[in-house]
């Protein structure tokens, strides 16, 4: 995006930066706050409709739309409350310190082809790292509350989200062993085509580690069954206990975030990102291409005077944007899909006890990744034909994609070659501000994605 | 301003050594011993810090390559192992002599 | 043009390091045992900040991973297990900050005068514009060196460029640190566990 306001706005560098980044961040936070607004009303209907109620009615029309929105005002209505025997400073702080580390790990989360904050190499452990920075928030509101109840919710979710990342690291290990690659871009990439190519059709392996990876990472941002944290069947409201008003709301803001972040992370890793079950993207693409490009026209006219160059604009370019708006809806679909089945299982299954969630993690989980990993891995090992290889391959052939490495090797050294001759383009702030460029990253994907 | 002359391996080293004396003077000061084991985190991240600069390409045209990156990665693992036993002595002092100050933990003076 | 010129590693860098430093002090002088974690955390996770700065993403990534989230977590429960209120803030004698102050000051200032001694270190990157993107491009490197094969040492210009000394990784030592980290988890869970002693009063110790 930064290019694009560079090359085509005329815009300095430094500042092309800047919109690019802001733009990137009102995205980011729209999509925390808006997500969080609409799961909770989502929530809220779901549950009802599981336990044979109507749910919210009343505010904004038959279905409660805006319930969320008047449960909001109340919040902030409310008197922010600080309790005597609390440490000041760190229970002001660490309901923010949960929702900076939510809203931050959506800086590696691609939402369709590219269109991503900040294109990384280890997207994957990056979201991995800084979900589980997200558990200090928890722990620091539970020991600075000065409650015995905080406190208890505090030391289990230590223990519980310390536990659980061992075998969600291993579950989101598979992935990136099959793809050979860190980047989420790419994995999402290499799914294209078919539902057959998803990776959790792959072999039954990857099957079991995409269910295993679901469990662990609903225990991982500490939603029920193992909610351990804050039941008010126990220990009153767990750390949250002394919270109120807008602090409060600012660890559902961080939780909701967060179950979106899982479930988009699962839809990537596991069922194909942003591409739909059938390729019919490019079809529709090309159809509505038909449609779009005399309104670009028109724009291209009007905004002539702003930029003279807009129209410089490829034509397949309006294509390619109209797939990844697709893409972007189709992988917001599945996202919202994984945050409602949290949501049917919150409401379904009880609160398990804390000593079952140890075993359910320690007992069950992590064998179980550990026996799918190693399964998975014979199976790429002695490459035994995939769901994908059974049908003639609609999408692309993965096992080409397998030595992925390789080809970013090659594009290093052509990198490299190019590197040697600058072009007029390479400003003193883009060699360290982009580590990488989505430039690499699409000619990596050429390989036959699109 | 440092804005002006381009950042460098000595930038690195400076932020480095601030750690690095910071925690070294936190494990001689601090009498709680997880304090003690905190300046150790310090002291072994500003270590870090170096491998990971000297080692950096965008830094020095001839750097110490993927040596520093693999290193530091050595010293992660490592910092968590030592965490590990650290606080389990820790704990098991505390269980003994119901006190963390590391001050008490005299006994095998001669 | 002013905003032209401007160097946006400079000021990332700026804003990272103070941080890394500020909170690091921070560390040192807070007395309350929670706040120090606290700082902590935030110090390292600053240093993160400089790792991805300086094209090592991942050992930044991992550092958030394993440092902050793993080891730090681990520091925190520490520290609730044996937050009673005459331990969480504990004075140092004032004799002891001057000694440290004198000490500390003349380390560092040895350190920061051998940092900017050396011509080499002091100059930055000739021509920083000319480092190639894929250079941050280093995990499956990392991976492969710590197997044993270091692939960054093929010569990129040739294909098929032969092996020579210095190119073997670190794969023994990958696998002794891997061997010791499970001998430590073992060690440190039986140092830790609750001993409970069979006294004639049946009393857990």
């Amino acid at each position: 995006m930064a290019e694009f306001f560079h090359t085509t706005c005329h815009l300095p560098a430094p500042l092309a930066y800047l919109l690019a980044a802001i733009i990137a961040c009102v995205l980011i936070i729209h999509v925390v706050a808006v997500g969080a607004l609409i799961f909770i009303w989502l929530e809220r209907k779901v549950s009802g409709r599981i336990q044979d109620r109507l749910g919210p009615t009343r505010v904004g029309g038959a279905f409660g739309w805006l319930q969320t929105l008047a449960d909001g005002i109340k919040l902030i209505a409310k008197e922010d409350i600080t309790p005597k025997d609390a440490d000041a400073m760190l229970f002001k702080l660490a309901p923010y310190v949960g929702f900076a580390a939510s809203y931050c790990a959506y800086i590696a989360l691609p939402f369709s082809d590219g269109w991503v904050a900040q294109h990384m190499n280890t997207a994957v452990f990056f979201i991995l790292a800084v979900l589980g920075i997200e558990v200090f928030s928890p722990i620091l509101a539970g020991y600075s509350s000065g409650s015995k109840w905080s406190l208890f919710g505090a030391m289990r979710e230590a223990a519980q989200v310390v536990s659980y990342e061992v075998p969600l690291g291993m579950c989101v290990v598979v992935p990136c062993m099959i793809c050979g690659t860190l980047n989420l871009v790419t994995i999402g990439n290499m799914q294209a085509g078919s539902f057959t190519n998803w990776l959790a059709f792959n072999d039954p392996f990857t099957f079991i580690i995409a269910c295993v990876y679901f469990t662990c990472a609903t225990a991982s941002v500490n939603r029920a069954p193992f909610d351990l944290a804050e039941a008010e069947s126990e220990l009153v409201a767990g750390f949250h206990t002394e919270y109120s008003g807008l602090r409060w709301s600012f660890f559902f803001m961080a939780e909701y975030g967060s179950m979106f972040l899982v479930s988009g992370l699962a839809a990537i890793l596991f069922f194909g990102g942003w591409h739909g079950p059938i390729p019919i993207a490019e079809p529709i693409a090309g159809v509505l291409v038909v449609v779009v490009e005399p309104l670009v026209n028109i724009g291209r006219y009007l905004l002539g005077f702003i930029a003279r160059d807009i129209g410089k604009v490829t034509d397949g370019a309006v294509a390619i944007q109209i797939a990844n708006l697709m893409g972007c809806l189709n992988f917001l679909l599945k996202g919202t899909i994984g945050v409602t089945v949290m949501m049917w299982v919150r409401w379904t299954l009880p609160r398990l006890r804390i000593d079952q969630v140890m075993t359910t993690c320690l007992k069950y989980c992590v064998p179980i990744a550990a026996f799918g990993f190693v399964g998975a891995l014979f199976w790429q090992v002695f490459e035994v034909p995939t769901l994908n290889d059974l049908p003639s391959p609609i999408g692309i052939n993965r096992s080409v994609a397998h030595e992925s490495w390789v080809v970013e090797a090659d594009r290093e050294r052509e990198i490299r070659a190019q590197a040697v001759t600058p072009s007029p383009a390479d400003l003193p702030g883009e060699s360290v501000g982009s580590f990488d460029s989505a430039a690499v990253d699409s000619l990596v994907m050429k390989g036959g994605a699109r | 301003m440092i804005g002006i002359s381009p950042v460098s391996v000595s930038h690195y080293l400076l932020v480095g050594a601030v750690l690095f004396v910071t925690g070294a003077v936190c494990m001689a000061t601090k009498r709680n011993a997880l304090g003690v084991l905190m300046g150790v985190e310090l002291v072994l991240n500003g270590a870090n810090l170096n491998f990971v600069a000297f080692g950096s390409k965008y830094l020095r045209a001839e750097s110490l390559g993927l040596d520093g990156q693999l290193i530091a990665l050595f010293v992660i693992v490592l910092a968590a192992a030592e965490a590990a036993v650290a606080l389990a002595i820790a704990l098991n002092f505390y269980n003994n002599h119901a006190t963390i100050d590391v001050d008490q933990a005299n006994e095998l003076k001669g | 043009m002013l905003l032209a010129a401007f160097d946006w590693h400079a000021l990332f860098f700026t804003f990272f390091a103070l941080l890394t430093c500020g909170f690091a002090v921070a560390v040192l002088f807070s007395n309350n045992i929670v706040h120090m974690a606290f700082y902590l955390i935030l110090s390292l996770g600053a240093s993160a900040g400089l790792f991805f700065l300086a094209g090592a993403e991942f050992v930044g990534a991992m550092q958030l991973m394993i440092y902050v989230g793993g080891t730090l977590v681990l520091l925190i429960f520490g520290v609730m297990l044996t937050a009673q209120s005459r331990f969480i803030s504990m004075e140092t004698r004032s004799g002891e900050w001057v000694m440290a102050i004198i000490v500390g000051g003349s380390l560092l200032f040895l350190l920061a005068t051998a940092a900017l001694r050396v011509e080499d270190w002091r100059s930055g990157h000739p021509n920083p514009a000319k480092v190639g993107l894929a250079e941050s491009k280093t995990t499956t490197q990392i991976g492969m060196g710590f197997t044993g094969v270091r692939v960054d040492k093929l010569d990129p210009d040739v294909v098929g460029s032969p092996l020579v000394p210095g190119m073997s990784g670190y794969l023994l030592p990958f696998v002794i640190v891997s061997v010791h980290l499970l001998v430590v988890l073992v060690g440190a869970a039986y140092m830790a566990r609750t001993k409970r002693r069979a006294t004639s009063t049946g009393a857990a110790a």
